[in-house]
């Protein structure tokens, strides 16, 4: 399945036409009241159907970046565009348009306490207004596919801190996001089920088209997958060592569209 | 390792509606917490209000028979030491009355009935040829009287009783129950004042209620906002919960009230007073009753929805 189609089958009217970029930052700054900026002059682009690590140390911005990704924060200054739309100067109430078609996976996984594991799975469904049957099938497939088709009606409290992230994950992908965004998404899980969810990610991206951007210190993880693109943050400056964030982009991202014929 | 059956090629997307259904959002609704003080203050501000609301109404039905009584009525008083100069006096003055057009009926209050009524005040002495007591005729009118009908009334019984030696004097008993009527007006408005002050506490506990469920599950107000969720959506999801609680407090204080009010209509009917009989309810009287808690649920859903509508409105 390809990226057009993704685009054919949402009828949301954020966006009309396929964009040429998907997220464009432009000279964002980010501070929280009067402390000194956490985030400084942070442009990008990302395109569509690539795969984006975000790395840096502890502190140095990337949470804060996300979360202007993921909507849940306002710039102090700069411009964020994202499916060809002006974010910061849209309405409020045109911003689940934008969220909609954004997969989170927090930190923290942020689930909700008073769900079970398949009602938080189904959130993203549920609030989007798909059809009933249609959410009992995604999410049964999906709980069976992270290996928590036993644990479907568990409270995230009664959860290990890796089956809450298992549920995070699969929150973040069960509506096939346009862009999914991932805050160290596998740091409680054990190496084999951190491996089989990046595959998931890369199927996505693969697949899906699914632009993907992963924030974490893992420097192993990089390399597991080789035709990703690599923002560093440094005290809140983003530096691009691959080169391929400029403005026309350098060689990578390569579209990614096309049809695959075997899973990874 | 397989891929998930979602990402296999020619896989349809799990299909986006415009708004989900409201069966799935009721999955999203914060638990419930009837134990929690919040339907009890409602329950104890609907009890209040059912109270008010009762005696108001009572007292409206009250005054509006009182008045319908009396209204068309008077009664004129023969003060004559002598008994047989009174009772003289009294039968031409009731002649003179029973001529008159604007009169309908006339009826002498038979000296049994006059000792019997002055009895609590006066005791056996009631009886006593040694006290006078001035004769009393009730006249009923055709309709109620004006100022200066009553004046002619009085001049007819001047004139029927200047020959006599005697005189008599016209009350209209609206006159002198006006003080009575003044004071069951200041009691309606004290039971407005009521209700509308005990709706205002009701709004404000509906009004904390909802602040405090909100700061409670920001948490999860923030995921649903992050995921997609509307403002609208939010709402109808934490509203849930007040109507559930107010509908529960209104239900008790429904009870309450009624049982208050039941009582307290008890103690009164045992009074055996002809004016309070005049106070009961009737079935419009009773449907409004019934209407308070269902306002009492309306009013705490706008102001819940009021109150979240403001918080989102704090959140991106």
């Amino acid at each position: 399945m390809g990226f057009s189609r993704l685009l054919t089958a949402d009828k949301s009217p954020v966006m009309d036409a396929r964009p040429a970029e998907i997220v464009k930052f432009d000279n964002v700054g980010l501070r929280y009241g009067t402390d000194p900026e956490v985030l400084s002059d942070v442009s990008f682009t990302l395109f569509p159907g690539s795969f984006y690590f975000l790395t840096g140390a502890s502190g140095a911005g990337k949470t804060s970046l996300l979360k202007l990704l993921y909507l849940a924060q306002r710039p102090s200054r700069g411009s964020i565009r994202m499916f060809g739309k002006d974010v910061i100067t849209s309405p409020r109430s045109s911003l689940p348009d934008f969220r909609r078609r954004l997969g989170v996976v927090f930190q923290n996984f942020r689930l909700v306490q008073h769900l079970s594991a398949f009602d938080n799975v189904a959130l993203p469904l549920r609030l989007a207004g798909t059809d009933e049957g249609k959410v009992q099938r995604s999410v049964t497939d999906m709980m069976e596919w992270v290996g928590l088709s036993h644990r479907m009606q568990a409270l995230p409290q009664t959860m290990s801190g890796g089956e809450q992230q298992r549920v995070a994950i699969a929150r973040a992908v069960i509506a096939r996001p346009q862009v999914l965004i991932a805050d160290e998404p596998t740091g409680n899980v054990d190496p084999e089920m951190a491996l089989k969810l990046l595959r998931l990610f890369e199927a996505l991206n693969n697949r899906v088209g699914t632009t993907v951007i992963v924030a974490t210190h893992d420097v192993h993880l990089l390399k597991k997958v080789p035709e990703s693109l690599i923002m560093r943050l440094n005290k809140g400056r983003l530096s691009d060592p691959t080169g391929a964030l400029r403005y026309p982009p350098a060689p990578k991202p390569k579209p990614k569209t096309q049809k695959s014929g075997a899973s990874k | 390792m397989s891929t998930h059956p979602l990402l296999e090629e020619g896989a349809d997307a799990p299909a986006a509606g415009s708004e989900p259904t409201r069966s799935a959002e009721a999955n999203l609704s914060p638990p419930t917490k009837l134990s929690g003080p919040i339907p009890w203050v409602i329950a104890i501000l609907i009890a209040l209000v059912v109270i008010a609301a009762a005696g108001g109404l009572s007292l409206r039905n009250l005054a509006e028979n009182a008045r319908a009584d009396l209204a068309d009525a008077v009664t004129v008083q023969i003060i004559e030491a002598d008994p047989n100069e009174r009772d003289i006096q009294a039968e031409a003055a009731s002649s003179a009355l029973s001529a008159h057009p604007l009169v309908t009926s006339v009826r002498q209050v038979p000296q049994d009935e006059l000792e019997e009524l002055l009895k609590p005040w006066l005791g056996e002495g009631a009886a006593s040829d040694n006290v006078p007591i001035p004769a009393l005729i009730d006249v009923e009118l055709s309709r109620r009287a004006s100022a200066e009908e009553l004046a002619a009334l009085q001049s007819v019984l001047d004139g029927a009783l200047e020959p006599l030696g005697g005189g008599a004097r016209v009350d209209a008993q609206s006159q002198w129950l006006r003080p009575v009527y003044d004071a069951l007006s200041a009691l309606q408005y004290l039971a407005l004042a009521l209700i509308i002050l005990v709706s205002m506490a009701t709004a404000a506990a509906v009004w904390l209620a909802s602040r405090s469920a909100f700061a409670n599950h920001r948490e999860t107000v923030e995921i649903i906002h992050l995921l997609g969720g509307t403002d609208a959506q939010v709402t109808r999801v934490f509203e849930r919960p007040v109507i559930r609680e107010a509908a529960f407090g209104a239900f008790i204080g429904l009870v309450i009230g009624l049982a208050a009010v039941w009582l307290l209509g008890r103690q009164f009917a045992s009074l055996d007073s002809g004016m309070v009989g005049g106070g009961g309810l009737d079935l419009t009287d009773w449907l409004i009753i019934a209407a308070i808690p269902v306002g009492g649920v309306l009013l705490a859903v706008i102001t819940g929805r009021i109150t979240i509508g403001h918080a989102l409105k704090s959140m991106l």
